[in-house]
């Protein structure tokens, strides 16, 4: 079943210059969907007009639709503060607030109105849990989140997108600044979490790419080269641009 | 050696221009340390409770400076009562709201402008509109209206430096989570930002605390048997007071002069060290 459609998305900078050309693309629910490719190809940029984070910066998308569940989120009527708590987001730098743990982990909950203690707690376990950082941190949940180390960390952002319940997690490098160990870490949670909720990840590698991705698809220059299942994206990709990039014949 | 001796030049020119800079910076030491040890021993000998909580009595050349005290206490409050509100709105609103255009140009341009016109300009500027046009008289309302027309670009900077100061980082995230750019400046930015804030707030009040000229037309009363009862009344102030005493009085006592100059020191003093206390208290305890 597929949970996001992109038809004819083109997307451009406010200056002109254009970062996204004709993708067409749908993304199935419950697996791992992995954007790669070099560097200025479109991957972050379609990630934010998931959530429509692009809202933001000087991006505007200057046409096709994206469905969510049949919907298209880049509507204008669309309520993007609804949307943004449908698709969560984590980020390639831990950004954690400057709370404590526990208010990190509520505050997307308590920003929609939840009062309710009992929630809360469930709100806080759930995501810790699912985020493999629980028998960490579990009886120091008050203390500032800034004294986690950048693996942790990460994994509280991670936690702190599942405690809002999402249906759609949108991943951006998350593991760029991390060890090797945190990111085995992150890894695993992806894999546990895809039972659950539709993954869109952009890896920090190829390599990461070929690890975690039940589908990818390639992004070369603004356009989207091939989509296909990742085991046969990262053995026998279908076209020579694609082979190149995966061989390490350019990046 | 020639190469040898022209470095063993420089590194002596080096220390040189380094020992003449650092003894410099410490001349300016010298001014502040003097002013304070020179109001200090000639008022101290002044101070006593009846100074601080009794009336001027014989044509104020003896007896305390109550009403002067009290009335720079409300004229700073009723200051910072128009000053805060406003220009912590107005800076939220160019930190966090406004797109840079000519409109938020303008906007600053005349911020660096308001902050730079003389103070009696204000004072006569208060006079006319507050005092004349809007029929307040001569009043505590009207005297803190025209201060807190002077101190607002202070707030408004210091507060939108503030504001910026917290990392865009926090604000991307917070929206990322599904909150509105309201919630994100409520809960996030403005808790992360107010010791900045705080800091500016209480320097620009401080300066209009000792402020005389915008007062001299608005507020401000050469002598009254009693304390203000109203905002508009007018009121005795401490600079003012100064003023008076040390100009118009004849055969005036110096050391209710230097009385006077001491406590409206100690009053910006003190604010001053709370502003420094709250900055580093503050930064002791930030997370990013």
């Amino acid at each position: 079943m597929d949970k996001i459609v992109i038809e004819h998305l083109n997307l451009q900078y406010s200056d002109g210059t254009e970062s996204l050309r004709d993708i067409n693309l749908s993304i199935p629910a419950h697996a791992v969907s992995v954007l790669f490719g070099p560097a200025g190809g479109g991957k972050s940029s379609l990630l934010r007009c998931l959530n429509r984070l692009n809202d933001l910066t000087e991006v505007k998308v200057a046409s096709g639709r994206i469905l969510l569940d049949g919907e298209n989120i880049l509507d204008p009527k669309t309520d993007v503060i609804a949307l943004r708590r449908r698709v969560g987001m984590v980020f390639a730098r831990p950004v954690v607030l400057p709370m404590s743990m526990r208010q990190n982990l509520t505050y997307a909950l308590e920003l929609a109105g939840e009062k309710r203690r009992s929630r809360l707690e469930e709100a806080v376990e759930r995501g810790l849990k699912l985020a493999a950082l629980w028998d960490e941190v579990k009886d120091r949940l008050d203390e500032p989140a800034i004294a986690l180390s950048g693996g942790q960390q990460q994994r509280l952002c991670l936690a702190r997108v599942l405690a809002q319940q999402p249906e759609v997690i949108l991943l951006d490098e998350p593991t760029s600044g991390l060890d090797p160990i945190s990111t085995a870490k992150v890894e695993a949670a992806l894999q546990e979490l895809k039972k659950e909720y539709t993954l869109v990840l952009v890896p920090h590698s190829v390599q990461q790419a070929a690890r975690t991705a039940d589908f990818a698809a390639f992004f070369l220059q603004g356009e989207l080269v091939e989509w296909a299942p990742g085991k046969e994206i990262f053995t026998h990709p279908q076209q020579q641009r694609t082979e190149d990039y995966v061989e390490g014949r350019f990046g | 050696m020639t190469v040898k001796r022209s470095r063993m030049d420089r590194t002596l020119m080096q220390r040189l221009g380094f020992a003449l800079m650092s003894l410099v910076a410490m001349l300016t030491i010298i001014p502040i340390l003097a002013v304070i040890v020179y109001i200090v021993s000639k008022g101290a000998p002044a101070i006593s409770w009846e100074f601080l909580s009794g009336f001027p009595h014989d044509g104020m050349r003896a007896g305390g400076i109550l009403p002067a005290i009290v009335g720079t206490l409300y004229l700073t409050l009723g200051t910072a009562v128009f000053s805060v509100p406003l220009g912590i709105a107005a800076a939220i609103y160019l930190s966090e709201y406004a797109r840079e255009n000519w409109l938020t140009r303008a906007i600053r341009i005349a911020i660096i402008n308001l902050a730079g016109i003389p103070s009696v300009v204000y004072g006569l500027f208060g006079l006319g509109l507050f005092v004349l046009f809007l029929k307040f008289g001569t009043s505590i309302l009207a005297a803190s209206l025209t201060l807190s027309i002077m101190t607002l670009p202070v707030i408004i900077s210091a507060s939108e430096e503030a504001l910026r100061a917290v990392p865009q980082s926090f604000r991307t995230v917070s929206i990322a989570l599904g909150g509105t750019r309201w919630q994100t400046i409520r809960r996030i930015v403005l808790p992360q930002a107010l010791p900045g804030i705080l800091t500016g707030v209480i320097l620009g009040l401080e300066r209009a605390a000792g402020e005389t000229a915008p007062i001299l037309f608005t507020g401000a009363a050469f002598f009254l048997p009693q304390l203000p009862h109203s905002p508009l009344d007018a009121t005795m102030a401490l600079p003012y007071h100064l003023f008076v005493i040390s100009t118009q009085v004849p055969e005036m006592p110096i050391q209710i002069q230097y009385g006077t100059a001491l406590v409206l020191l100690a009053f910006v003093l003190l604010m001053n060290v709370t502003a420094t206390v709250i900055r580093s208290r503050a930064r002791a305890r930030r997370q990013w």
